[in-house]
């Protein structure tokens, strides 16, 4: 297999890293001024909750992937084993634990930290999975401070929705009651419906620029989104974000008038289901490229559009998104959401991680593959790994499994 | 002696070449245990696999390698993974629609082959060894034989004592456990064979005609005879089942420009 392949710069990095860079800088500041508090929340929200009413917004899974994309897991997970985790707990919870008890942090190397901001309140949203309600209760005992939740099951069908926005939206209102007592202030409407109107922009931006690779060839890669998705995920209700996925929007619409391909002569798109493997995603880019194969697409690069966010209803509008979670779907309802991912990209392959520690968003479960594959006939294979503790992972394992979806699809 | 066609095969315990003539037939073969030098195992086994062809590097047209190693021989002049490799071959003796089960020295696969030798589907083991070639070594360290004497002493059993645990380790200790209660040799070594089929066919449904391939079935036929007894499909084992990689590998010489 030649070895080749390049990934193509984008231009708007340097705005997003800026940006992250202001992001970050303003929480670290925070720490000596302590002029705000601060909220520990999970990616899925309750964030817009949060910034309306003036916290600044810290994110324990947004650290759990730095952890993870800088390869400093594997030993971290070690210590926290040591404290009573168990290895098949969620490693994303798991090294960021080993990261607090080794009093170790990649946002000192980053952004200049001496350790992670101190949360005033940690907010939690159980619809994505259950570590996170355990994760953040740790750190609620850590720091002796209040740990809220939105406790939203999962495994849901579409005829649960109408009874779980209710319940949902009843939830956020309770926090915001809690909330207003720890910030000393009550919810300012007006600035919340602002935020809840930026983050529906933002959610609307960013899902034009997942959109724009249904384009072929396609302009950019998943494992390109993986870090692009950053301002989407931790500046969601910000205008900055919004004002970055401006301008990638426009780049990435540059680069389709130009026919300009991510994968030099793409040959093959595949999609993408599950988190990524984050210690892998330059390796697992250059063995895709150099196959001439275009990862376009993503269940997790997706799980940030709400476009059902509505300023004008920001409580029973952030009810319905955070109670409609793709990875709280059940099997069926991901098949069916899968199936028009697959329509809307036009893939002619499938990956499905199986992240050992994260079963909510491993697709592979419960027969699915087998299931949709009956239906489309598309060639899939199953990736052995982990979003990151890299042990679960065997490099030469998914070489071959890759290597042999793309010579099936090419019909060797 | 004419032109001919090689493959290579490197995998993980057990280096194979093999030498195709023009009309695929096999003309030499050799194997040898792959270390840690893969470019040395690869030339080691293509000059013993030409010398039993009756020729040399001059005569090969060209070589595909496959296997973990593959990208590590200097005289190939392609890739191709061991999965199409194993389809490949498989089809090539059969021409029909078959599950090939392969159990390697570190990887099982199960691959569907439809009637045009169109790959169905493949599953490959977890990063897990257990149910390969490196669980059977072990097995046969701690019972203190020989892999290749495993197979007598199972054809001998008169009982299988079922292994409980999925893990390589923990069967060992199982084992020995076994062992101190007095449980007998041969219907021990029954009972990693079973624990190898259970493996197999907990990675699909084996339906229809299924080919076993690899080494562990090279080294261990009765294997064979226990999956025909355990299911309800038919069972083959090739001639050389060890070298159907390698043998793919050539075939794609052959057809890959």
């Amino acid at each position: 297999m030649a070895d080749n392949f390049k990934r193509k710069d984008i231009k708007s990095s340097g705005l997003m890293n800026k940006i992250m860079e202001d992001y970050f800088r303003e929480l670290k500041e925070n720490e000596e001024s302590k002029t705000k508090k601060v909220a520990w929340c999970t990616s899925v929200g309750p964030a817009e909750l949060l910034r309306g009413m003036g916290f600044l917004v810290f994110f324990p899974e947004n650290h759990g992937a730095m952890l993870g994309a800088k390869r400093l897991s594997t030993n971290l997970i070690d210590s926290a084993t040591a404290l009573g985790y168990k290895p098949t707990d969620c490693s994303y919870m798991t090294s960021d634990v080993g990261a607090f008890v080794n009093k170790t942090t990649p946002l000192t190397e980053a952004y200049g930290f001496k350790a992670v901001p101190k949360p005033d309140v940690l907010v939690y949203n159980t619809g994505q999975c259950r570590d996170v309600q355990d994760w953040f209760e740790w750190y609620g005992k850590q720091f002796a401070v209040p740990v809220l939740g939105m406790h939203i099951p999962r495994d849901l069908t579409d005829d649960d929705n109408p009874y779980l926005h209710k319940e949902a939206c009843r939830q956020l209102r309770v926090i915001a009651e809690q909330l207003e007592k720890i910030a000393g202030r009550k919810l300012d409407m007006s600035a919340f419906q602002q935020v809840v109107a930026n983050s529906k922009r933002t959610s609307e931006l960013w899902s034009k620029c997942l959109g724009i690779n249904s384009n072929t060839p396609a302009p950019w890669t998943f494992f390109d989104s993986c870090i692009h998705m950053g301002p989407a995920v931790v500046m969601r209700g910000m205008a900055a974000a919004n004002d970055y996925y401006v301008e990638l929007l426009k780049e990435l619409e540059g680069l389709v008038a130009n026919k300009t391909a991510a994968v030099e002569g793409e040959k093959h798109r595949l999609f993408w289901t599950g988190i990524p493997v984050w210690g892998k995603i330059g390796a697992l880019s250059k063995i895709f490229g150099n196959l001439k194969t275009n990862v376009v697409a993503s269940t997790y690069c997706s799980s940030w559009m709400f476009n059902d966010l509505d300023g004008e209803q920001p409580f029973e509008s952030l009810g319905k998104v955070y109670s409609e979670l793709y990875i709280g779907g059940s099997a069926e309802r991901k098949g069916r959401v899968l199936q028009r991912f697959f329509d809307q990209f036009g893939v002619t392959g499938i990956i499905y991680h199986d992240a050992w520690t994260c079963p909510y968003s491993s697709e592979n479960r419960y027969g699915l593959p087998i299931r949709l594959n009956q239906q489309n006939k598309i060639p899939y294979i199953v990736i052995d790994g982990d979003l990151n503790d890299l042990r679960c992972y065997s490099e030469e394992q998914t070489r071959t499994k890759i290597e042999a979806l793309v010579e099936d699809m090419e019909g060797i | 002696m004419g032109k001919v066609y090689l493959g290579v095969d490197v995998g993980s315990t057990y280096c194979k070449s093999a030498v195709l003539s023009e009309d695929k037939q096999l003309l030499g073969y050799h194997i040898v245990r792959t270390g840690t030098d893969f470019e040395q195992a690869a030339q080691a086994a293509t000059r013993s696999a030409l010398n039993m062809s009756e020729c040399s590097m001059d005569d090969v047209i060209r070589c595909t390698s496959t296997g973990y190693g593959r990208d590590n021989v200097s005289f190939s002049n392609n890739t191709v993974s061991e999965i199409s490799c194993h389809s490949k071959a498989v089809f090539e003796k059969y021409h029909s629609a078959v599950t090939i089960v392969d159990i390697g020295g570190q990887d099982n696969k199960v691959i569907v082959l439809d009637s045009n030798g169109k790959r169905v589907n493949f599953v490959m083991n977890r990063k897990c060894a257990a149910g390969t070639g490196a669980f059977v070594e072990d097995m046969a360290q701690r019972l203190g034989i020989r892999v290749d004497e495993m197979d007598k002493y199972a054809r001998t059993a008169d009982q299988i004592i079922e292994l409980g645990s999925f893990c390589t380790v923990f069967a060992g200790t199982e084992l020995l456990g076994y062992i101190r209660n007095g449980a007998s040799l041969n219907n021990l070594v029954k009972g990693v064979f079973y624990s190898i089929l259970k493996r197999v066919t907990a990675m699909a449904q084996l339906q229809g005609t299924v080919v076993l391939t690899g080494g562990v079935v090279a080294n261990n036929p009765y294997l064979v005879e226990m999956l025909r007894e355990m299911g309800s499909c038919e069972v083959l084992l090739p001639s050389y089942p060890q070298l159907f990689g390698a043998i793919g590998a050539a075939l794609y010489a052959q057809s890959l420009k």
